[in-house]
């Protein structure tokens, strides 16, 4: 009923406005003004266009003041120092780019808005004003190119051999981390082996190499500041992506093929902590490629930690082998007990609660 | 031209009746259903494009509700939506089924088909001076399969299940698979068959598009002087003959994958607690597939609003278009460009960097002719005499957000940026902007424009204005502060961002943006009001040409019949942007008038 009165109230407004405006164009006419545009709102509506652009170019400055303090802090990697000079060059070029053409635009709208006695310059063509504008953008574009393909080249060529390997396997809706365990060798995996309840990533055991990987389920990724780090990603069923906004990175996880990307931290957690002066502050990691109803919600962590600190922690954690075969009685980790693991969506919710208590 | 010569029999035939061709009686139903007069099937399409663009933008002012409010309830979605928004809370799986639709709706149906399928089949006959299109049924049938499309389309908004929910783009297995959303059950499968039976609508309208600008233009009309807007429309149906089929390709794929049990684009996956026996697909595949028509399709939204930008600023401005030549040539580069550029939306897919890379010269590449092309409409309106018609006002709007839109393409298409801005809200800002804001104004711009040849009658100019006032301000409002979050690595398509540390404090920015939405939604349902009411009540047009214009459109009556000229049909001397003194005191010298002896053709 409500939305009925609201169409009809809005349906009402438009018809007094419709016939207000229609009169005053009546009265125009009767008045002789038989032009497309009566010369009085063809002034006007320089003026407005013209102060429209100041009341723009005013915009931008006020929403820069509220955004900009809004920004991430300083690249937490190295390739993201090299994403940030080359953000700032490319914000120089188009910055010149934007404001100059903005500026001819609203400035050329004003000064040659029809006048009396104003006679158009009949100007259809310039080769050498064309070459000139065909050469100069030409010329600055390879520059962006060059210094991105060499950026790019960098970032994605292949990860230092004495990288730390992490896998990310990519789920709805939560991300599932594995380090190699004390071998340094992932163990084989097959996505039929697995199961929600003691097989999260389907692992070999036939693999001794799997036997003493670590499975980290909170999506908590523990890496060594200043100690080159590889991803290894995958996903479990639709696609995903590890996305490190704080480290300027991201690639999609994809079932099927592995994907990777490594990267340099340089400033830890608890650095930043200082830095951002947020005792609380955490690299988050989103899902960045679309995954379903809880994709919003797919969160992982960074913690960037000193080789000791991270050595601490590794030592804590069980194999994911040990975990599952001490506990079952029966371990029969290659045949998923019928009804033992529930459908997905019955657990999303669990996991989403828990990444979120994170 | 010998269609010229049956056209004109069929004139005569009708004459015998009283004379007038456009008088002649005709059924309702052949004059306003199944018609196969170009301008009125022209007209159906804008008409399904409107009502299309109302659903389409409704949906985004119901997400963006969510959006920047996330913690209150709003009662009307209820209305609207039913247990979707049970309690004016707009649930996550509809939510991701309205940005879905939202996407699928205003690039396809609106800006693909509202758009080219309105100008090219109301201007192209028109501008040649053809009597009408090369197969006037085949127009036909392009608009019904369209509208067939559309209802299913429509319809799969009402299943229990809902519409599709994975993204305009659909990318599987999240497509594919029924375990892995709502959305990809039966909403899924209307989608894919909406989708073919649209590809076949383009693909009938775009032979005929084509076909008509090669074989009918009147005597006179070499290619070199057909209009920009004709050059703009062919191309803009030449990419799409080039690139919908392969969408086909993709669309048949995933639905055998869906229900044959293929594996094209899956492989080793395990959801709703199985192990799927799907091996060996690529997801990539798919996408490779997608964006090969998907980037082609962005510029099937630019072409036509930048072809009609420069006929209006041309026109507007009282001054030739600055240089035609290379408008054309531009707008091949941009053709021949955007069909080799498509992995750019790829680049942290898993695809290969070293692809990546070709893809990033590519790409900007075609920032090239888009410069040159802003270039030229400056200097088209510098020392001109500007009226500022409310459609001059839309197109030099187009220009403004073009600008602002397209510069950010050159820090997306550069792969080293991308790896943090894709997927985030400054890919939501940037096409937005480009082919969102953008082509709609060179269509509004367009419509305000030729609405006289239309209807007949005038739009209301007052309300023309506050429209583009509204809009304008609104869309820089709306997309604008978006690209701060964008670089934050705020990323596109979620629901709720209060959870997020680093993304909470964007709220009090996204509630601002959905006050800006709903108001500028307003200003466009101002425009739909004022297009009907127009339609029926709008100031009459008195004389035949009355923005002064120099193409052949304003060479026939107020209100045109079928056949366009009731006389034979005016042969062409010169080019279209001959605005310079007639030697009578007029400003223009249209198309159809011959050369003044001792004149060189411009």
């Amino acid at each position: 009923m409500s939305g009925l009165i609201l169409t009809a109230l809005v349906i009402l407004v438009f018809i007094v406005i419709y016939q207000i405006a229609r009169a005053s164009e009546y009265v125009n006419l009767i008045r002789g003004e038989e032009e497309t545009v009566s010369k009085k709102t063809n002034k006007a509506l320089a003026w407005v266009l013209l102060i429209i652009f100041f009341l723009g170019m005013w915009g931008i400055y006020e929403c820069h003041k509220h955004l900009a303090p809004l920004y991430l802090p300083e690249s937490a990697s190295e390739q993201g120092l090299q994403y940030e000079s080359m953000l700032m060059w490319t914000i120089i070029i188009t910055g010149i780019a934007f404001f100059g053409t903005q500026l001819f635009l609203f400035w050329f709208s004003f000064k040659y808005q029809a006048r009396e006695g104003r006679k158009p310059l009949f100007y259809s063509h310039n080769n050498k004003l064309e070459l000139i504008w065909t050469t100069i953008p030409a010329l600055t574009l390879m520059v962006l190119v060059a210094i991105g393909l060499k950026n790019w080249n960098n970032m994605t060529s292949k990860a230092p051999e004495d990288s730390l390997k992490v896998q990310v396997v990519g789920k709805q809706f939560n991300f599932i981390i594995r380090y190699p365990g004390k071998d340094g060798v992932f163990g084989k995996t097959n996505f039929r082996l697995i199961n929600d309840a003691n097989n999260v990533l389907g692992l070999d055991w036939n693999d001794p190499a799997a036997k003493d990987d670590i499975i980290i389920e909170n999506g908590e990724i523990h890496i060594i500041n200043e100690r080159n780090v590889q991803f290894v990603i995958n996903s479990r069923d639709v696609l995903h992506n590890l996305s490190l906004p704080h480290f300027r990175m991201k690639m999609d996880a994809v079932p099927g093929i592995t994907t990777t990307l490594w990267m340099t931290p340089r400033i830890s957690t608890a650095k930043m902590r200082e830095i951002t002066g947020n005792p609380d502050f955490v690299y988050e990691i989103p899902c960045s490629e679309m995954c379903g109803k809880g994709h919003y919600s797919m969160k992982g962590t960074v913690i960037v930690e000193t080789k000791a600190e991270f050595e601490k922690w590794l030592s804590e954690q069980k194999a994911y082998y040990s975990m599952h075969h001490e506990v079952a009685a029966a371990p029969k980790a290659d045949a998923p007990p019928a009804g033992a693991a529930p459908a997905d969506s019955a657990a999303v919710a669990k996991d989403t609660t828990t990444v979120a208590v994170k | 031209m010998s269609n010229d010569a049956t056209l004109v029999q069929a004139h005569d035939a009708h004459g015998h009746h009283d004379g007038h061709h456009e008088h002649h009686k005709q059924h309702f139903i052949t004059k306003y259903i199944f018609s196969q007069d170009h301008k009125m099937i022209g007209k159906q399409y804008l008409v399904t494009g409107i009502i299309w663009a109302i659903i389409g933008a409704l949906f985004s002012v119901f997400f963006r509700l969510q959006l920047g409010f996330p913690e209150s309830n709003f009662p009307i979605m209820e209305q609207f939506l039913g247990e979707w928004a049970k309690g004016g809370k707009l649930s996550p799986e509809f939510y991701y089924a309205m940005v879905t639709m939202h996407g699928t709706i205003l690039v396809f149906f609106v800006l693909t088909a509202g758009l080219s399928g309105t100008f090219s089949n109301f201007l192209i006959p028109l501008q040649i001076g053809a009597r009408d299109m090369a197969s006037p049924f085949m127009n036909m049938l392009s608009y019904w399969f369209f509208f067939i499309s559309s209802i299913i389309m429509f319809a799969s908004l009402f299943i229990s299940t809902g519409p599709a929910a994975g993204g305009w783009t659909t990318y599987p297995p999240l497509s594919a698979l029924k375990e892995a959303s709502l959305g990809s059950g039966l909403g899924m499968d209307l989608w894919l068959i909406s989708m073919t039976l649209f590809i076949v609508s383009q693909v009938l309208g775009g032979l005929n598009y084509v076909s008509t600008i090669l074989n009918m233009r009147t005597n006179g009309m070499k290619m070199t002087r057909m209009p920009l807007t004709m050059w703009s429309f062919f191309f803009t149906a030449v990419l799409g003959l080039l690139s919908f089929p392969v969408l086909v390709s993709a669309v048949v794929l995933l639905l055998f994958d869906r229900h044959m049990g293929t594996s094209f684009y899956l492989s080793e996956i395990f959801i709703g607690g199985k192990a799927l026996s799907h091996m060996g697909g690529s997801p990539i595949l798919y996408q490779h597939l997608f964006w090969f028509l998907g980037h082609p399709e962005v510029y099937i939204v630019m072409l036509p609003g930048m072809g009609m930008a420069s006929e209006i600023l041309s026109t507007h401005s009282r001054k030739p278009i600055f240089g035609y030549t290379a408008m054309i040539i531009s707008l091949i580069g941009i053709t021949a460009l955007a069909l080799i550029v498509w992995a750019h939306h790829m680049f942290v897919s898993g695809m290969s960097p070293f692809l990546g890379s070709v893809f990033v010269l590519l790409t900007l590449l075609i920032a090239i002719p888009s410069a040159i092309k802003v270039f030229n409409w400056l200097t088209t309106i510098w020392r001109g005499s500007i009226r500022f018609t409310v459609p001059m006002v839309f197109a030099i709007g187009f220009v403004s957000i073009f600008i602002s839109g397209g510069l950010t393409g050159i820090w997306l298409g550069n792969s080293a940026l991308d790896i943090h801005l894709h997927d985030t809200y400054f890919v939501v800002a940037h096409f937005h902007l480009v082919m969102g804001v953008s082509a709609f104004f060179g269509m509004f711009a367009g419509v305000y424009h030729w609405f006289p040849k239309m209807f007949g009658r005038f739009m209301n100019n007052t309300l023309g204005y506050i429209h583009f006032f509204i809009t304008f301000i609104g869309a820089y409002l709306i997309f604008w502060p978006m690209h701060y979050a964008g670089l934050a690595g705020m990323p596109r398509r979620y629901y709720d961002y209060t959870q997020w540390a680093t993304y909470a404090p964007y709220q009090s920015m996204n509630a601002f943006i959905s006050i800006v939405v709903v108001i500028t939604f307003f200003a466009q349902l101002l425009f739909v009001f004022n297009f009907f009411v127009s339609m029926f009540r709008g100031r009459k047009v008195t004389s035949t040409n009355p923005w002064g214009s120099t193409t052949l459109e304003w060479t026939t009556p107020v209100h045109p019949g079928h056949g366009n000229w009731e006389g034979p049909i005016p042969e062409v001397h010169r080019w279209p942007y001959d605005y310079r003194d007639d030697g009578n005191g007029k400003d223009f010298i249209p198309q159809n008038i011959p050369l003044r002896p001792g004149e060189e053709e411009h």
